[in-house]
């Protein structure tokens, strides 16, 4: 019994080590592949994806790093992440500020993609969230400076909708107006046009990833506005018309503020005393 | 025996070749060269030249814009990181697996992939060299990590194995450009030349094992018909980056049909050309008939 169990009972010692062994090699690695994997899926500001691109979570399991839209980028805008790059090895992006997406109509490179990473039911390539423009430095940009630069806006693909130039009163002149640049999130496609034109040294307007560039409300948030426009009239109660407790004798008009009333048997300016033209106060000489 | 044994450790071959001449001693391994520079060709001809037959890389390829073909092995890991891939790189799949399945699975690593050129290099100089001595860990180490890069997979939800895989990347980086892949590629190639024999390929490499999964059912082995006629020259043993599976067929262990099983047979053939009294020869898995050991010259029945 002893003689038959010894060896068995030294092999089965052997295998179980060999298996630990194994085991904690391989799991080490897999740990350092995880943790890099983890960390490469905080996606660099600078690097854009491509058109229909699913949120990075999902493209990082999606995307079989083939180089198809790369490929089939007309304009070569493309490229695949090098291992050295602090993006998932062999995925696609473009960098806006060298070469930003022309935005073709027949989307070329969401066609290609093999596996659905870049998302084919983006028909329409205004309707594509590569990114957000965000003016990113008031203190740069050439029009907050009071110039009429306007290039961000002129080269927008979506003029007039995702970029508008906002008129408003330069305080430095007092006389002049400042045109700025604002952004709407539901038209910009993040192409990145803006980016690359803008003349600054570095750019002052940057299309960054949009958990990056847009904000969210509370979910509980209603805008009062808004929901008086959905249900047609006012929500607390009945709009009553404004009472001002006012001065006797005097009235409020919006944008003119206090004047003295005007009723029909007694003209502005009247004497003293004589009727409802001064507060009560001023009447009679006393206070 | 051992001075036999002994040459075949430095100049393997060298019987196979005064007895067939050069070229009949090298012909699958010029074959299998044509094939992993031919396919890589195929790919860089595009890039390089603007002559656009197959559009990828091994990941995914699309050639003359008809036939897709994608790894089944990456598949698999967008699918454990639950992402449900469009239906033509399913296809390409489909059509990937089934020709493994008939080919054999390892043929990939010794017919397509680019790394086996470093490998095979690495061992080469190895063997020039007079280098000895090796670390050990055991070959099915490799399922390990190919178990490793399934599980990173489905923990992460992303294919995590890509960001380093050196297959894909040497792949990749030859077509799209390498960056600092160059490093990964160099270590892998020093890791075969100094610390391991067949480190890379024939231990660790998880493509490799997911494809030697694919090729346990697969049709075309390497038989062994004239088995009988083995001079224990140990050439084969030589030259073969798997030599573990060569020896329950010749040796007839435990009454192994005289067929290459073992799904890590990568199909190389090498043991073709080196073999001087022609014991080995392609054939199927179906194909199990044996010559005696006089009738070499009898070709074995379809």
């Amino acid at each position: 019994m002893d003689n038959e169990n010894k060896p068995s009972a030294a092999a089965r010692r052997q295998f179980i080590a060999d298996t630990a062994r194994m085991a904690c090699g391989v799991g080490l690695l897999g740990l350092g592949v995880g943790l890099y994997a983890g960390h490469a899926r905080a996606l660099p500001p600078a690097a854009i994806r491509p058109p229909g691109a699913l949120p990075e979570k999902d493209f990082s399991a999606a995307c079989i790093r083939c180089g198809m839209c790369v490929r089939d980028c007309p304009f070569n805008i493309l490229h695949l992440a090098r291992p050295e790059e602090p993006l998932s090895t062999g995925t696609p992006y473009f960098v806006a500020r060298q070469l930003p997406c022309e935005m073709c109509e027949d989307i070329p490179c969401v066609k290609a993609c093999p596996t659905g990473a870049l998302d084919h039911s983006l028909k329409d390539i205004n309707k594509s969230k590569m990114g957000l423009a965000v003016l990113v430095d008031h203190e740069t940009c050439l029009n907050f400076l009071g110039l009429r630069c306007d290039i961000c806006y002129r080269v927008c693909p979506v003029i007039d909708k995702a970029i508008t130039l906002d008129p408003q009163s330069n305080a430095r002149t007092g006389k002049h107006t400042l045109f700025i640049p604002v952004v709407h999130s539901e038209h910009c496609t993040g192409c990145g046009k803006c980016e690359k034109a803008c003349p600054t040294e570095v750019a002052s307007i940057k299309v960054l990833p949009l958990y990056m560039a847009k904000g969210q409300l509370s979910s509980h948030y209603r805008l009062g506005w808004v929901e008086k426009e959905k249900a047609g009239g006012s929500l607390v109660a009945p709009d009553a018309e404004h009472r001002y407790n006012m001065p006797e004798g005097m009235k409020y008009e919006s944008g003119k503020g206090l004047s003295p009333s005007a009723p029909a048997d007694a003209p502005p300016g009247a004497a003293p005393g004589s009727s409802s033209g001064l507060p009560r106060a001023f009447q009679g000489g006393k206070l | 025996m051992s001075a036999i044994a002994k040459t075949a450790l430095t100049r393997p071959g060298a019987e196979a070749i005064a007895a067939k001449g050069w070229l009949a001693a090298h012909k699958w391994l010029l074959l299998r060269r044509s094939s992993q520079f031919g396919i890589l060709l195929l790919f860089l001809i595009g890039p390089w030249f603007g002559i656009w037959i197959v559009k990828g890389n091994l990941n995914f390829s699309y050639t003359l814009n008809f036939l897709p073909l994608t790894d089944p092995y990456v598949i698999l890991q967008s699918l454990l990181a639950r992402q449900m891939p469009e239906k033509l790189a399913l296809t390409g799949a489909a059509i990937v697996l089934t020709f493994y399945l008939l080919v054999g699975g390892r043929s990939y690593c010794s017919w397509v992939c680019p790394v086996n050129l470093l490998t095979d290099l690495a061992y080469w100089l190895r063997v020039r060299l007079g280098l000895k001595g090796s670390a050990h860990i055991s070959r099915p180490t490799r399922y390990w990590m190919l178990g490793m890069t399934l599980v990173v997979g489905v923990a992460t939800g992303s294919i995590a194995w890509e960001m380093v895989n050196p297959v894909s990347m040497m792949h990749r980086g030859l077509i799209f450009g390498l960056g600092l892949a160059w490093a990964v590629l160099l270590a892998v190639f020093l890791f075969d030349l100094f610390v391991m024999r067949h480190g890379w390929c024939g231990h660790l490499c998880p493509v490799g094992a997911f494809y030697s999964l694919v090729g346990r059912v697969a049709v075309v082995r390497i038989k062994l018909p004239a088995r009988a006629a083995c001079n224990d020259c140990m050439d084969c043993f030589a030259v073969c980056p798997e030599p573990q599976v060569i020896r329950p067929a010749l040796k007839a262990v435990a009454g192994t049909p005289a067929l290459i099983l073992e799904a890590n047979c990568t199909n190389c053939g090498r043991c073709i050309d080196v073999c001087s009294k022609d014991v080995f020869a392609f054939g199927t898995r179906f194909n199990t008939s044996v010559l005696p050991a006089t009738g070499i010259a009898q070709a074995a029945p379809k």
